[in-house]
C-alpha cells in the first residue's frame, strides 16, 4: 500500500505549474480583458459618476461634487438601506433556522436518499425565482387562493390583505433564498467525520450537547458560506421585495434602479450603488476573516 | 422494562431519547420544509389544468391555457430571444471560462491570489450594481442595449461558475496524462484539445447547464442591459406577473418547473454515471 502511494507521488512529481510563456499568456488575454473591461472599468465608472452632477435633462455634467452622498445620507434614504439590511438579515436568519436541520438530515442518510433529497432541493433551486414568487403571489393575492379557502370556510368574510407587507416580502426572499443555505450547509455535513459524532456518544454525552459542541463547530464552514449566499443578494433583490411589497416600501435596489430609470439621476443612483458597494465589500471581508480564523 | 435507578440522576427515562429520536426530529422538519417548498409549486401546476380562471374549485381539465400560450406572439419572441441570448452566453462561458481555467492551472501567472479573487466577483456581486455599472459603461462608449449588450453582460456573471467548476475538476487530474500526450509527440494545444478535454467534460458540460440555466433566468441585470427589440421572457412574465393572476402564467410556469426537474435529473444522472 504504502509502496503504491510512494510511487504514485513519484510519478506525479513537483507540481505540474511552469511559469507562463508567451503563449499562454496571449491565451489568457481575452478573459483579464473581459473582468477588467466589463468588471473593474464599470465598477470604476460607478464610483466617479457618483460624485458627478446632472443637469436639466438628466444628463451626467463631469463636476466634481459630494451633493449625491450628503443627499444619500438624509434619513429618508438611510431608512429603507436599514430596512434593505433588516429584510436580509430576517431572511437569512429564518433561512438558517429552517435549512440547517434539513441540510443536516441530508447530509446524514444514506447514499441512495442522500442523491434523492439533493436533487429534490436542486429542482427549486433551478427554477426561475419569478416562477416561484408568482406561486405565493397565486396563493396570497385577494382573488388568491388561500382567501378563497378562507372564504369558502366562512372564517372570513372579505379577502384579507397579505399581499403587500413585510411579512409577504420576508416569505418570499425566504422561499427564494432557502435552497441556497441548504445547499453549502449540507456540503459541509457530507465531509463530518462519523465516527467524531460516535466518539461523543460513546463519552455520554447527550444528542444535544453533541450536537452543540461537535456538529455545530464542525459545520461553521458551510453556515458561514450559505450566510453569505443569502444575506448579501437579498439585500438588493428587489424584484421580489417589489413584487410582493408592491412598491409602497421600496428597498435599496428599488430604489438605484428608480434612480437610473424614472428618475435619470443616475449620480444620485450611482452614489446610494456605491454605498450598497460597500455593505458588499464589508460582508465579503467578514466573511473571509470568520473563514480565516476558522482555519487556523 | 427499563430500570430507572441505573439512569443518570435527573434524567427523565420515560421520555425517548438518544440519536434516534434526534433523527426522527430532523426527518420530520426535512418533510415539512420539503412541503413548504413544493406546495405552492404543485398548487401552480394543478391550477395550470383547471378549466375556469384561477378559482378555488376545480371545474374541469384542460389544457387550453397551454394551447393560448402557444399562441401568444408576444411571449413567443421573448422566449426566441432569451434562447438566443442564453446559447450565445453559454459559447462565450464555455470556451473563456474552459481556457481560463486550464491556463491558471497549468501556469504560474504573477498575482494569482488577486486573479482568484477578481473571478469571484461577478459571481457574488448584487446583480443591481451589475446592471447598473454596465449601462453606464454601454451608455458612455456608444454601445446601444441589444442583443449585444446583453450577451456580455450575462457572459460576464456567467464564465466565472464555468471556470470555477473546471478548477475543481482539474485538482484530481494526473499530470501524467498531458506528459504522456506530449511524449507521444502532441504539441500543447493537441495535448489541451485531446486529452484535457475529453476529461473535463463532465465539469464543462455542467457548467454549460449553468450558464444557460442563468442566462435564461436572469432579471436584474436584463433590465439595465436589455434594448426594446431585446426583450427576454423573464422582462416579459415579470409584466404579467405585476398585472395579476393569470392562468397562461400558471401554464408556462409547469412548463417551466418540468423543463427544469428534466435538466436536474439529467445532469445528476450524467456526473453520477462519469464518477462510477
Amino acid at each position: 500500500m504504502a509502496v503504491t502511494a510512494a510511487a504514485a507521488a513519484l510519478a506525479a512529481g513537483p507540481s505540474p505549474q511552469r511559469r507562463a510563456g508567451l503563449g499562454p499568456w496571449f491565451a489568457v488575454t481575452p478573459m483579464l480583458g473581459w473582468l477588467a473591461l466589463f468588471v473593474i472599468v464599470p465598477t470604476l465608472m460607478l464610483l466617479v459618476i457618483s460624485f458627478c452632477e446632472r443637469d436639466g435633462l438628466g444628463r451626467i455634467v463631469y463636476s466634481f461634487t459630494f451633493e449625491n452622498y450628503t443627499r444619500a445620507f438624509d434619513w429618508k434614504w438611510l431608512k429603507i438601506l436599514g430596512i434593505s439590511v433588516w429584510y436580509a438579515f430576517l431572511t437569512t436568519a429564518i433561512c438558517l433556522v429552517l435549512g440547517y436541520p434539513v441540510a443536516y438530515f441530508i447530509g446524514r442518510s444514506s447514499e441512495r436518499v442522500r442523491g434523492l433529497l439533493i436533487m429534490l432541493v436542486m429542482i427549486p433551486f433551478w427554477t426561475s425565482f419569478l416562477i416561484r414568487t408568482y406561486a405565493w403571489i397565486s396563493i396570497l393575492s385577494q382573488d388568491g387562493l388561500l382567501n378563497a379557502l378562507l372564504m369558502t370556510l366562512k372564517i372570513t368574510s372579505a379577502p384579507i390583505g397579505f399581499m403587500y407587507t413585510p411579512f409577504a416580502v420576508i416569505l418570499g426572499l425566504v422561499y427564494n433564498f432557502l435552497p441556497f443555505m441548504i445547499l453549502p450547509i449540507y456540503t459541509s455535513v457530507e465531509k463530518l467525520d462519523g465516527s467524531l459524532i460516535e466518539a461523543a456518544y460513546d463519552l455520554g454525552a447527550r444528542p444535544a450537547r453533541v450536537f452543540s459542541k461537535v456538529v455545530l463547530p464542525l459545520t461553521q464552514p458551510g453556515m458561514a458560506a450559505g450566510i453569505l449566499l443569502v444575506f448579501v443578494p437579498a439585500i438588493a433583490m428587489f424584484a421580489i421585495t417589489n413584487l410582493m411589497g408592491g412598491g409602497a416600501n421600496p428597498t435599496i435596489g428599488e430604489v438605484i434602479q428608480n434612480q437610473f430609470t424614472k428618475a435619470r439621476n443616475q449620480p444620485f443612483g450611482a452614489a446610494l450603488g456605491v454605498l450598497l458597494l460597500a455593505i458588499f465589500i464589508l460582508s465579503l471581508w467578514l466573511s473571509s476573516k470568520f473563514r480565516r480564523s476558522e482555519q487556523e | 422494562m427499563m430500570d430507572a435507578s441505573l439512569l443518570p440522576p435527573g434524567r427523565r427515562w420515560w421520555l425517548p431519547q438518544g440519536p434516534a429520536v434526534q433523527r426522527a426530529f430532523f426527518g420530520g422538519w426535512t418533510v415539512a420544509v420539503f412541503a413548504f417548498l413544493y406546495l405552492p409549486i404543485a398548487l401552480l401546476v394543478v391550477y395550470s389544468f383547471n378549466d375556469s380562471k384561477l378559482n378555488l374549485y376545480w371545474t374541469g381539465f384542460t389544457t387550453k391555457w397551454y394551447g393560448m400560450l402557444f399562441g401568444n406572439e408576444v411571449l413567443l419572441r421573448a422566449f426566441q430571444n432569451s434562447l438566443i441570448v442564453a446559447t450565445a452566453t453559454t459559447a462565450l462561458s464555455v470556451v473563456i471560462g474552459t481556457s481560463a481555467a486550464w491556463l491558471l492551472y497549468r501556469y504560474r501567472f504573477p498575482a494569482q491570489q488577486t486573479l482568484g479573487l477578481l473571478i469571484f466577483i461577478p459571481m457574488v456581486m448584487p446583480e443591481v450594481l451589475m446592471g447598473v455599472s454596465l449601462l453606464v459603461l454601454f451608455v458612455s462608449l456608444g454601445i446601444p442595449l441589444g442583443y449585444t449588450t446583453l450577451i456580455i453582460a450575462h457572459t460576464t456573471f456567467c464564465f466565472p461558475f464555468v471556470l470555477v467548476g473546471v478548477q475543481a475538476r482539474l485538482q484530481g487530474i494526473d499530470p501524467s496524462l498531458e506528459e504522456a500526450a506530449m511524449d507521444l509527440g502532441a504539441t500543447p494545444l493537441k495535448a489541451f484539445w485531446l486529452v484535457i478535454i475529453p476529461y473535463l467534460l463532465p465539469a464543462i458540460v455542467a457548467g454549460a447547464l449553468m450558464s444557460f440555466t442563468l442566462s435564461f433566468d436572469e432579471y436584474i441585470v436584463t433590465i439595465f442591459t436589455s434594448g426594446a427589440d431585446s426583450q427576454t421572457l423573464p422582462l416579459k412574465v415579470y409584466g404579467m406577473v405585476r398585472v395579476g393572476l393569470n392562468p397562461q402564467l400558471n401554464a408556462l410556469s409547469t412548463m417551466f418547473i418540468a423543463a427544469t426537474a428534466v435538466l436536474v435529473i439529467a445532469s445528476q444522472v450524467f456526473t453520477r454515471k462519469k464518477t462510477v
